[in-house]
Order: C-alpha cells, then sequence, then structure tokens
C-alpha cells in the first residue's frame, strides 16, 4: 500500500462512532478496506503501512473476538502492538482511567483501540491524550468498526443499499452494534428496521427514523438483509422476557421461518453466536449466512480503520 | 485553603461582623410575605431591624449602605442542601458550604441528613447545630426519617423534634416500604413537621440518565419518569389516609407534577419543590458526556421542563430548592457510569432562577422570591414574616439586571461540579446579612 500523503482522508481525527460521520468518509473506509481484503488473499498478507507505528489495544471488557480481530488488522500492517487488559470493576476501586491511559501514553505510542463499558469513555480519552482513538466498543453506545464491517458485509451483496431494507434482530436496547449499525445504514440509504420483544426496544427508536415490529415473520419477509443481535443469556431472563426458549420461539432465526424470505436474504451474526437461541444451527450454517464473510472483512475493515487514521498522528485534536 | 479556627471550622468564613447600625438606604424592598413592593429605607441595629420607612436619616457612626437600583428581600431559604458534614468534608464542609450559600444570597438552609455518620439521633443533631452556631447562615439539619436512612426503623421524632428538628428526610433514598412511611407520616403528625420525600422506587435497574430518545441513542442506562411518579401516588394516598403532611423533594417527572396538582386541589396537605437545574436545563446536556449532568434525579425532557414551568407559574410547585451536591473532582472526573450523582446549587440558585424564569417570563420576580423566601419557611412551620420591627435582620440585596459568567473555578464551594459553568447568568447577590454578620459579594 502507498504512503498516505497522496490519498485522500478522512475528515474525521479518531473514530469514536459513527454517529456525525459523513458518507464520504464511510465510502473510504469501505474501499480502502476491498484493497486490503485483496492483500488478506495474497501469500504474505501483510503490508508496512504502519511500520513504526505503535498501536494500542486497551480493552475494559471482555471480548475475544473484536481484540483478536484489531491485534491481527494491527499486525498484517506491521504496526507494533501491546495489548493491555482489565475489568472495568478495576477502574472502580483502582488507578483511573485517565491515569492508566496518560501512563501508557507516556512511554510513546500512537494509537489507542479501547473498549469500554461506559458510553463517553472514549471521549474523556480524546480529551485527555494526544494519541488517535478508536472505539471498540462503549456499553450500549457504538462499535463504529462493527458497523463498517456488517455494512462492508451487506454492500459486497447488494451494491446500491438505497431502498432496501435491512432489519436488526433481538436485543436493541442493550446493544452498541444495533446503534452504530443503524446510523450506517442510514447514511447509506437503507430502510432500517428493528426487530425484538418489546422489552428489548428502546425508548422512541423511531425517531431515529427506523420501523419497528415486533413480529419476526413479518420483518423476515420485508427483509432483504437480517443482522441477528446476540442475546446475553445471562443478563435478561426475568422482566425483559420470560424465557429463552419463548425467545427462540418468536424470535429464533430457524429454516422453517426463513422458508417466507426473499430468496436471496443475506443473514448477518456479529458473533459469538448462541446456537440454538437467537440462531439455529440450520441457519448459521445455510446459504444465506455470510457469518464468516463479516470476520474477514472485519480484520480488513479494521486495517482501512487503522491506516487511514494514522494520517492523524502527531496531528492535532 | 483550608485553615483551623477555633479547632472548630475546617475553612475560613466569608462574612464579617455587621456594623451596630446599619442603613440600608434607596433600595426597593420585597415583602414576599405580604406579596408587596415598596421603596423603603431599612435601619437595622445590634442585628434587628428597628425601622423600616422612607428616607431614614442616618444617625451618627451609622454605616450606609446604598441601595440604589437594587432589591432587597427577607433572605433566600434553601431547603435542600447537602453540607457533607461530618464525613465527607473533601467535598464540602459547613463553612464552605455556608460560604457558599450566602454568596447566593441564602441565609437558612436546611441540611440533608446523608452524612457519615448519618443524622439519626440527638447527639449528632446537636454537634451540628453547635458547630454551626456562630455562622451567618442559619443551619436546619434535618434528621433521617429511618435509622441508618435503611427505611426500617423509625428515628426518636419526638426527641429530635423537641432538639429543633423542623422535618425529617431520608433523602437520597426512597422509602420502599408503605407500612414504614404510613408510620412516619402518622407519627409526624404529633408535631406538625413534615416528612420530605425523596420520591424513588429503587425497584428499577441501576441507571445513569433520563430514560429518553437520548438514552437510546447514547445507550445509557436509564430511569422512566414512573420510578418517581409511582412513588408520588403512594405517598400522596398515604397522606390522603393518614391526613400526613408530606413535601415532595426535587421534583423532576411531569408526571409528578400534575399528580401533586391534582392532590392539591383536594386538599390535601401536600407541597413540593423543584431544582434549578430541573427547570432550566434538558437530558440533551447528557450528549456532552459530562459528569456535570448527572445527577439523582436525572435531568429530563422538554416536555418536563414545560409542566415544571406551568407547575411554578399556577402554584403547584411551592419551593424552588438546590439539592447542592457537591463531589471532589477526583470522583467526578470518571467515566459517566463511575461518577456519583449530585451537582452543586447554592451560589446559582438566585441567577438561574432570574435567567430562566424571570427573564424569560416563565414567572413574575415575586412569583420567584416567594418560592425562595417564604414558602420554605412556611412549610417547615417558621416565621416567613421577616420584615418587621424587632425581627432579626435576615436579608438579602441583590441586582436583577447584572450579568456574570459561572466559573467553576471562582465558586466558593470547595467543589467545582456545577451545571452551569460558562453559562452567563443575570442576578448578583450583593449584601447577604443574617445573625449580626454581613457578606458583600
Ligand atoms: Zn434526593
Amino acid at each position: 500500500m502507498d504512503r498516505l500523503e497522496d490519498k485522500k482522508l478522512l475528515k474525521i481525527k479518531h473514530l469514536l462512532g459513527i454517529k456525525g460521520m459523513c458518507r464520504e468518509d464511510l465510502e473510504l473506509i469501505l474501499k480502502t478496506s476491498e484493497s486490503f481484503k485483496q492483500i488478506l488473499d495474497t501469500p504474505n498478507k501483510k503490508v508496512a503501512a504502519l511500520k513504526g507505528i505503535t498501536v494500542v489495544n486497551m480493552f475494559f471488557e471482555n471480548s475475544t473476538r473484536t481484540k483478536i480481530s484489531f491485534e491481527m488488522a494491527e499486525k498484517r500492517l506491521s504496526a507494533d502492538v501491546v495489548n493491555f487488559a482489565a475489568s472495568s470493576s478495576s477502574l472502580k476501586k483502582g488507578e483511573t482511567l485517565i491515569d492508566t491511559a496518560k501512563n501508557i501514553e507516556a512511554m510513546k505510542i500512537d494509537m489507542v483501540v479501547m473498549r469500554h463499558s461506559t458510553p463517553g469513555a472514549h471521549k474523556m480519552l480524546m480529551e485527555n491524550l494526544d494519541s488517535v482513538i478508536i472505539n471498540a466498543g462503549d456499553g450500549a453506545h457504538e462499535h463504529p468498526t462493527q458497523a463498517i464491517l456488517d455494512l462492508m458485509t451487506i454492500v459486497e451483496h447488494i451494491p446500491n443499499l438505497k431502498g432496501k431494507r435491512v432489519t436488526m434482530v433481538g436485543d436493541i436496547v442493550h446493544s452498541r452494534v444495533a446503534m452504530s449499525n443503524i446510523h450506517a445504514l442510514k447514511l447509506y440509504g437503507a430502510k432500517v428496521q428493528v426487530c425484538g420483544p418489546s422489552t428489548l426496544i428502546p425508548k422512541d427508536i423511531e425517531k431515529m427514523g427506523v420501523d419497528v415490529t415486533y413480529d419476526l415473520n413479518e420483518a423476515i419477509q420485508n427483509s432483504d438483509a437480517m443482522n441477528i443481535l446476540r442475546i446475553q443469556l445471562e443478563r435478561h431472563v426475568g422482566s425483559s422476557f420470560p424465557s429463552l426458549r419463548e425467545y427462540h420461539n418468536y424470535w429464533g432465526i430457524t429454516n422453517e421461518k426463513l422458508a417466507r424470505a426473499k430468496n436471496d436474504i443475506l443473514i448477518l451474526h456479529p458473533g459469538p453466536m448462541n446456537r440454538g437461541v437467537e440462531i439455529d444451527d440450520d441457519v448459521a450454517d445455510g446459504d444465506h449466512q455470510v457469518i464468516l464473510d463479516q470476520v474477514l472483512n472485519g480484520v480488513a475493515s479494521r486495517m482501512a480503520v487503522l491506516y487511514l487514521l494514522s494520517a492523524n498522528i502527531g496531528g492535532e485534536k | 485553603m483550608k485553615k483551623m479556627i477555633n479547632n472548630i471550622f475546617l475553612s475560613e468564613p466569608a462574612f464579617k461582623p455587621a456594623a451596630e447600625k446599619l442603613l440600608i438606604k434607596n433600595g426597593t424592598v420585597i415583602d414576599t410575605s405580604a406579596e408587596k413592593q415598596y421603596k423603603a429605607d431599612i435601619f437595622i441595629v445590634n442585628g434587628r431591624i428597628e425601622k423600616i420607612s422612607e428616607n431614614i436619616k442616618a444617625e451618627k457612626g451609622c454605616e450606609i449602605i446604598d441601595a440604589k437600583g437594587l432589591y432587597i428581600t427577607s433572605g433566600f431559604f434553601d431547603m435542600h442542601v447537602h453540607l457533607r458534614e461530618p464525613g465527607y468534608e473533601q467535598a464540602e464542609n459547613l463553612v464552605t458550604g455556608t460560604n457558599a450559600a450566602m454568596t447566593g444570597g441564602i441565609t437558612s438552609l436546611a441540611a440533608m441528613a446523608n452524612t457519615t455518620p448519618c443524622v439519626d439521633n440527638k447527639f449528632i443533631l446537636k454537634d451540628i447545630q453547635s458547630r454551626s452556631k456562630e455562622l451567618l447562615v442559619n443551619v436546619h439539619q434535618i434528621p433521617a426519617v429511618t435509622l441508618k436512612r435503611e427505611g426500617k426503623v423509625l428515628v426518636e421524632m419526638t426527641e429530635l423534634f423537641e432538639n429543633g428538628a423542623l422535618a425529617f428526610s431520608d433523602d437520597g433514598n426512597g422509602i420502599e416500604s408503605s407500612e414504614t412511611m404510613t408510620g412516619a407520616l402518622t407519627y409526624a403528625k404529633m408535631f406538625g413537621t413534615p416528612i420530605l420525600v425523596h420520591p424513588e422506587d429503587h425497584s428499577f435497574s441501576e441507571w445513569v440518565m433520563n430514560e429518553s430518545f437520548t438514552s437510546t441513542e447514547l445507550g445509557m442506562s436509564y430511569l422512566p419518569n414512573i420510578a418517581e411518579s409511582i412513588n408520588v401516588t403512594r405517598d400522596i394516598e398515604i397522606a390522603r389516609y393518614v391526613d400526613g403532611k408530606v413535601h415532595f423533594q426535587h421534583v423532576s417527572a411531569k408526571e409528578s407534577v400534575e399528580l401533586i396538582r391534582k392532590a392539591k386541589k383536594e386538599k390535601l396537605k401536600v407541597t413540593c419543590e423543584v431544582t434549578p437545574h430541573h427547570f432550566s436545563l434538558t437530558d440533551e446536556k447528557v450528549r456532552t458526556f459530562s459528569t456535570d449532568y448527572k445527577m439523582n434525579p436525572p435531568l429530563r425532557t422538554q416536555e418536563d421542563l414545560d409542566a415544571i414551568h406551568k407547575g411554578l407559574k399556577d402554584g403547584t410547585i411551592d419551593v424552588i430548592a438546590t439539592d447542592h451536591a457537591p463531589h471532589p473532582s477526583e470522583k467526578k472526573n470518571v467515566e459517566f457510569d463511575f461518577a456519583p450523582f449530585g451537582v452543586l446549587g447554592l451560589e446559582t440558585m438566585f441567577s438561574a432562577g432570574i435567567t430562566y424564569l424571570v427573564r424569560s417570563e416563565k414567572l413574575s420576580l415575586m412569583e420567584f422570591l416567594k418560592k425562595i423566601t417564604a414558602n420554605p419557611r412556611r412549610i417547615l412551620n417558621l416565621d416567613a414574616d421577616l420584615l418587621k420591627k424587632g425581627k432579626i435582620a435576615e436579608l438579602t440585596i441583590f441586582d436583577i439586571d447584572q450579568k456574570w459568567k459561572v466559573d467553576r473555578r471562582k465558586l466558593k464551594s470547595l467543589s467545582i461540579n456545577t451545571c452551569f459553568h460558562g453559562e452567563t447568568h443575570y442576578g448578583k447577590v450583593r449584601f447577604t446579612i443574617n445573625n449580626g454578620k454581613i457578606f458583600r459579594a
């Protein structure tokens, strides 16, 4: 990959969320992602684009796949990678986030990728550090790189999203994936719908310009793509819904329900999947799913984000 | 900054002794008790009002305050304050808290009991009373309703009442048990003191902001309006049943305002207060992720704000009180989820009222001033008719046109967590007088 100087640059300086981004930025990231995806197909799989750049992955919440995906992307770009993991609860008791981050920055780093349980934690980081900040998920607020890889995957199959209907299914209220996806899909002109039990649909979400339905069968019939969100097993059984059995019966994606769908419907899942709860085996391994494409696109698009944002290293905030 | 004075005070008081003879000339007196406004001079001798009339001649040796263009009222009363002493003196103490109060024109305040240890017995009550005796500001310490504010066992109310308790409050906690609440309201009837209620149903899951479109977009944990109004409904029913006196603290939800309006029409002994932040700001502010907008109850929506303005205008909301809740910056300068609830209020109560209510014609000056002078005193069974010969001169002198910029670094409070930082406010207190002492801005 060429040096960045003669390339188009992003308008954003950090990636904190999709909200507020412009379509041109997303298009540039997707275009760059496709180039990186081709490189991932070559035997070498690696470029020198971030040689000499140090990236720190700070994960204050458990995450296996997002962390591996970022780490892979960083290494494919030849960056120096440092991993830092701690629980959010340690922040409540011990050293503060700002102190922790400033200490790490003092060791001369360039970019920070952070996962944190609190919405807006990245803004604090941005205000206190000089590094480029990338949000790898902040509470139920945003998970921008997930939305970018989802968008990339959908656009590979549906190049013109204008007027196409994409449905987010499941736990919308606790989902950063849903929020970021809604913002990204709207920028691409898609009709966005959310579907799930009424207790998992957040207040006034229609004001984001999305349709709401509680009826999965209806959603399956009118959708061109569906993004199936993970049900957090430990979190909800109780006042949000009666049982996983009932959830699976009414909102789980099965081949039987998919029989009414459009022939070329796409099924996405950000993972990790609860097979037998929100998605059945035969769908997770079936013809409509693009779940492993998402995983590969995750690495390619994170490479693109890191590469494009590296132009701001040492720049003003 | 912290200084030991007489081994009692942690900081230096901002007031001075007033002159033996003090004459306030050329001002406009607003008597909120009689709802009258007139031009007059006020002559004070040894801390008591000697005379109120036009053109009082200055005696020899008399100090004169020229109040031309200024207003004079009975001192402001803030019936909801957290002074943090004892137990949390890194946030505030009796001196810094009352310094902040007098800067905001407040001459009397009611301090809540959520200290460490909790004010749930006579000894702690008397300790705070004795330690605040020499101050300009009257500190009325409100004891808890239940031991340790746990909502289970009533405090020794009779003894506390005899030792000066004007009311009881478990503020910070909603009283979960309807039976305990019924008991408290019935028992307090014997002395005619109100129970001040923090209306919150704690069975809703942990939250950091209001439930609204904003919480949806921000992905933050949320509290619905009904967590407040459910308790308001219940306590109105209990007040009706036992004919008790209940005062709802920091009302924030439009549903609560409507319920209280109805209860008042039915002549129940129900009153309520609203904070300056709940009549000024909406939860849109949380989009900044600044923890200066994290408070309990949370900032609500524009609809709630409109209902509060209407409730202030028609008298449903009796009182404006700050819920002054200082926290040191190291506690507030953390992620939104981890920060404690609460914002400062004492120094901006008056200016927020002038800026957001009076200047925008939501309330007349008289209507606004009543809610920070006569009304809280009446609810707490105190004398509200202070502008009379022989009464202790408890006065606030202010300018309603003076502009100033709220700057967290310039506040007298020991903490800096104001939600009005950077705003231009109208209305500035110039002199605060009480107990033979004077504060000059
Ligand atoms: Zn309270």
